[in-house]
């Protein structure tokens, strides 16, 4: 069914309790408290294409990269791996297996006392992919020169790498068990930008050649739009936005999304006028009512602050854009 | 009027293994109310030279040659006693991370009130009317009630505004701001450049501006340094660095940086990385990875040449 999504979320919540301690809430006769880091998410990824997250902190995109690969279960909703529910799809390693995820950190994501070759061949060793010694040896030599190193290096232990050059072998570990999708968290913020053009051409080059699904996680928009081909754009738990990226990044429609990408440093300095937006994110803890945006949207009026926009689907020239605003879905923002 | 002059600056770090030099020869200069960008890959010595500048390095790291002088005075030699003075009062600094900045056991007001009545004679009660003065340029809301709050009652982006009060409230001639969004989210990081540029503006203070965004180097600076391997690569106007680079590794740099505006196939890469300090190539430091590379480079270190309307560490301009 070549027509299924990889990866398909479907209402999906999460949420988690962050309540005070038993005697506490007793004691100052409060309730439990629950904190949505992610509320009512849908979206799908079409096999080979990337699908991009992208928003600040706090706004629920790595519980989606935990949720999407089982990390977390979901509170209500459901993620469906290649039209399997993920639970039952992680049941079986045959399909778990063709899962994987990239870091942020490679410092922290690579155990300093193992050797690379150790590294990479874990996942092989756990699924059983290949049993007699020289295969595997073969396998992870072949693996690293993929992905840019020497077989050598494997002989090597995490420490003597570079940043740039221990995300290669993160990747290589993630390629090791032959996934279908990865899901790459901020995979290049730890990383200088010279070393971050190596690993997103290497990540693209991969997505060529092996027909390599990815979700994307980024806070910076310059990555998102050279790796995406949709792009969601998250707030406070919810996708604001999502469409195609080039319908998204040429005419962005919802004002939060106008705001991130008119906050962005002009390296072309034309120095258009900027208005830095006031205001920060607020607490997930007690998201404001109606739309969580409205306290910085300049477009805000009664209903956006009682009522919760749902989401309006726009025709674009890219594609179809989903926008949840009530300014955009009345035409009330000016163009 | 060139306020800050650093001249030939040198940091060495005696090691088991040897000296490791971490700034070779750095030479540059920040007038009153310039902002001069400091700009390089990490480990390419940009914070170690703020940290020189305010003599904060941490020991065994020295001064190993070349002089720093703050209007014509030396500040490179003086003890930590002579320095004292100087350092607040003179120079300002910003950090990365507010919140490490920041005493968590004293309020924000207590922290301001006591930088201020180091550096000017104030009364208690003119010390702490300056100090809601500075929170409300800082723009915090409601500054008169907040002044006794604690640093964990504000968030990221206001905690990096109490920051900056605390650099400036002693109105230092020279601010030293080290990755002052890095930690920060964008449409914050926004506002807070916003606000340094509008503040050392208004007070005439000169800035040097470190950071590995040149997103934020072409929003707040005048001028540019890129630095590589601890030496000075390329400096001039911001304009002439970002759209002109001369040299190879600028260029490389900038072509390396994903592009808002319209979307590529592949990014341009610099192969390699950076040289350790351990191993740094005799000649030019980038000539390893250096497309342009021809014999001089590999034998012989380049000065700074003029290079159109910047200035770059690079034989190609040698006339």
């Amino acid at each position: 069914m070549p027509d299924t999504p990889v990866l398909q979320a479907i209402g999906v919540t999460r949420s988690f309790d962050v309540s005070k301690p038993w005697l506490q809430r007793t004691l100052t006769r409060k309730g439990r408290l629950l904190l949505r880091a992610v509320d009512d998410i849908n979206f799908s990824i079409a096999r080979g294409s990337t699908l991009s997250l992208v928003g600040e902190s706090g706004c629920g995109k790595s519980t989606v990269a935990r949720l999407a690969v089982g990390l977390y279960a979901p509170s209500a909703g459901q993620i469906l791996f290649e039209g399997k529910a993920l639970s039952a799809a992680r049941a079986q390693p045959a399909l778990r297996r063709r899962m994987n995820m990239i870091f942020q950190d490679p410092y922290a994501s690579l155990n300093p006392r193992w050797r690379v070759r150790d590294i990479v061949a874990e996942p092989i060793r756990a699924f059983a992919l290949l049993s007699s010694r020289s295969a595997i040896v073969e396998r992870v030599g072949a693996l690293l020169t993929q992905v840019g190193l020497s077989p050598a290096d494997g002989e090597k232990f995490p420490h003597e790498f570079s940043g740039g050059q221990r995300q290669r072998i993160s990747i290589a570990r993630a390629l090791s068990s032959e996934p279908a999708f990865l899901v790459c968290d901020e995979p290049t913020s730890a990383l200088d930008v010279s070393v971050q053009a190596q690993i997103l051409n290497l990540m693209r080059d991969l997505q060529m050649r092996l027909g390599l699904t990815y979700l994307f996680i980024s806070h910076n928009l310059a990555v998102v739009r050279h790796m995406s081909d949709r792009l969601g754009v998250m707030y406070l738990g919810r996708i604001v936005e999502l469409g195609p990226g080039e319908a998204v990044f040429r005419t962005p429609r919802h004002p939060y999304t106008r705001l991130l990408l008119e906050a962005i440093p002009d390296l072309a300095m034309t120095g258009k006028p900027r208005t830095p937006v006031g205001g920060e994110v607020p607490s997930p803890i007690d998201p404001p009512p109606g739309c969580s945006f409205h306290p910085r949207c300049p477009l805000a009026n009664a209903r956006c602050r009682i009522e919760r926009p749902a989401h309006t689907l726009l025709a674009d020239p890219q594609g179809e854009v989903l926008v949840a605003c009530h300014a955009v879905e009345e035409g009330r923002h000016a163009a | 009027m060139t306020l800050l002059e650093v001249d030939g600056l040198t940091v060495e770090f005696p090691t088991r293994r040897g000296l490791l030099r971490a700034l070779d020869q750095v030479s540059f200069s920040i007038g009153a109310g310039e902002v001069l960008g400091v700009v390089g890959e990490s480990g390419a010595g940009k914070s170690l030279t703020g940290a020189a500048i305010i003599g904060l390095l941490e020991p065994p790291g020295r001064i190993a040659g070349g002089q720093i002088r703050l209007d014509g005075r030396r500040i490179d030699t003086p003890t930590r006693e002579q320095l004292r003075p100087i350092r607040g009062r003179q120079i300002g600094a910003i950090f990365q991370d507010p919140l490490t900045t920041l005493n968590p056991l004293y309020s924000i007001g207590r922290q301001l009130v006591e930088t201020i009545q180091t550096h000017l004679q104030l009364s208690d009660r003119d010390a702490r009317a300056r100090a809601v003065r500075w929170l409300e340029e800082v723009g915090i809301p409601a500054a008169r009630q907040r002044i006794g709050a604690y640093p964990h009652e504000f968030s990221g982006g206001m905690r990096q505004r109490v920051v900056i009060a605390l650099a400036l409230c002693a109105e230092p001639r020279l601010l030293i701001a080290d990755e002052p969004t890095t930690a920060l989210d964008v449409s914050v990081q926004a506002q807070i450049i916003a606000l340094l540029k509008r503040l050392t503006r208004d007070h005439g203070t000169a800035v040097m501006l470190v950071t590995h965004d040149m997103g934020v180097i072409a929003e707040a600076a005048d001028r540019v340094a890129v630095m590589y391997a601890g030496r000075i690569a390329e400096i001039g106007p911001v304009r002439a660095v970002v759209q002109q680079p001369a040299h190879p590794y600028t260029q490389g740099l900038m072509d390396s940086i994903p592009s808002l505006q319209h979307r590529v196939g592949r990014l341009r890469q610099i192969d390699g990385a950076m040289p350790r300090l351990t191993a740094i190539p005799a000649g030019c430091a980038f000539s390893p990875r250096c497309p342009k590379v021809f014999h001089r480079c590999r034998v012989e270190r380049p000065d700074l040449f003029d290079a159109g309307d910047t200035r770059a560490a690079c034989w190609l301009y040698d006339a």
